[in-house]
């Protein structure tokens, strides 16, 4: 089944539905060991100043996960405004020797890490005219959501909970609407804290799934990446088999007819 | 009699440089020990291709960028 189940992010093909982070983990070592344990094929990546003057021979991000080998999604975490995202992203192109796959999130309250939507529209609007594809990191509102879609978006990214929060799912019905409103990849960013709300967003139908600090901060990293892999895989198969419905009381599972004994309810 | 050029002063990164005048920016990642890393320059704004490093040279007051990809969600 999972042969063929393809995820499809701007004509890229995809096998692995999570997608992850490179931050808050231990060392360079701990990262290549998680990321590659998690099976994702999409890695995020921030862009930052170079350290002047500083261990010329530091090991760098892209020798650990490199871009040969995985999709490199560069994120504009940090950003609040339209501009300073957009001026990320052009030099995030730069460096990838023109890789225009980004993953866009305009922010607008440290307390909180929610999206700052109308930000985020506009950047939207100035990176996709700009050539960019854009991965877009949003609030679960179906509207914003929508039109984030008809802007060009190749992927929207609906929050589940606050960035880093670990609270998991905690609008279940307004991913639902993202999602059967969706032409384009719906994937969960943000707020995922364990397996069981990984395979959840599956469930609900989600594309996929984006993390970095349920992996990053759990006590055994390259574990806890491992589970998610599964919790990915077992919430999209069961997602693809259709779950049973729900009924208030219960049904007994074994016949009723040629019991040989007296008495019941 | 020829004087040299002064030296100039620009800025990398935030932190002010002194560097001679018509420096060009690949001569800068090679005075900061950063000719073979990977890394993205944006010059006074603008992003600068690769290709262009050379042909770039620095002006007095000039502003500098040098980034690169770090961990992160």
């Amino acid at each position: 089944m999972t042969d063929q189940d393809i995820l499809t992010i701007a004509g890229r093909q995809f096998r692995s539905r999570l997608l992850v982070g490179t931050g808050k983990y231990r060392d360079m070592a701990e990262t290549g060991e998680a990321i590659r344990a998690s099976g994702a094929e999409i890695v995020t990546v921030a862009i930052r100043r170079t350290n002047i003057g500083q261990n010329a021979d530091e090991e760098n991000l892209l020798d650990v996960i490199p871009p040969s080998e995985f999709t490199i999604l560069p994120n504009t975490a940090g950003c609040y405004t339209a501009d300073d995202a957009v001026r990320v992203c052009r030099l995030a192109r730069e460096l990838l020797d023109g890789h225009n796959l980004v993953k866009l999130e305009v922010l607008g309250d440290q307390k909180t890490l929610y999206p700052d939507v109308p930000a985020t529209l506009e950047a939207a609007e100035k990176l996709v005219a700009d050539g960019f594809e854009v991965m877009v990191y949003t609030s679960d509102d179906p509207i914003a959501a929508k039109r984030l879609e008809e802007m060009g978006c190749v992927a929207v990214m609906p929050l589940a909970s606050p960035i880093g929060s670990g609270l998991g799912i905690q609008n279940r019905y307004n991913l639902m609407t993202i999602i059967e409103n969706a032409g384009v990849p719906i994937i969960v960013d943000a707020g995922v804290g364990t397996a069981s709300d990984a395979a959840v967003a599956m469930e609900l139908g989600c594309d996929g799934v984006l993390m970095n600090t349920a992996i990053a901060a759990a006590r055994n990293p390259v574990g806890m990446a491992s589970a998610m892999r599964k919790g990915i895989e077992a919430g999209r198969e069961a997602f693809l088999a259709g779950r049973m419905p729900m009924r208030r009381f219960a049904a007994a599972s074994s016949p009723l007819e040629g019991t040989f004994w007296q008495g019941g309810a | 009699m020829n004087s040299p050029a002064p030296d100039i002063t620009i800025r990398v990164n935030g932190e002010s440089f002194t560097v001679p005048a018509r420096c060009t920016l690949e001569e800068l990642l090679e005075r900061m020990d950063m000719g073979s890393q990977r890394v993205a320059v944006e010059h006074n704004g603008d992003v600068v291709p690769r290709s262009e490093y050379a042909a770039t040279r620095l002006q007095d007051g000039d502003r500098v960028e040098i980034i690169r990809a770090i961990g992160g969600g």
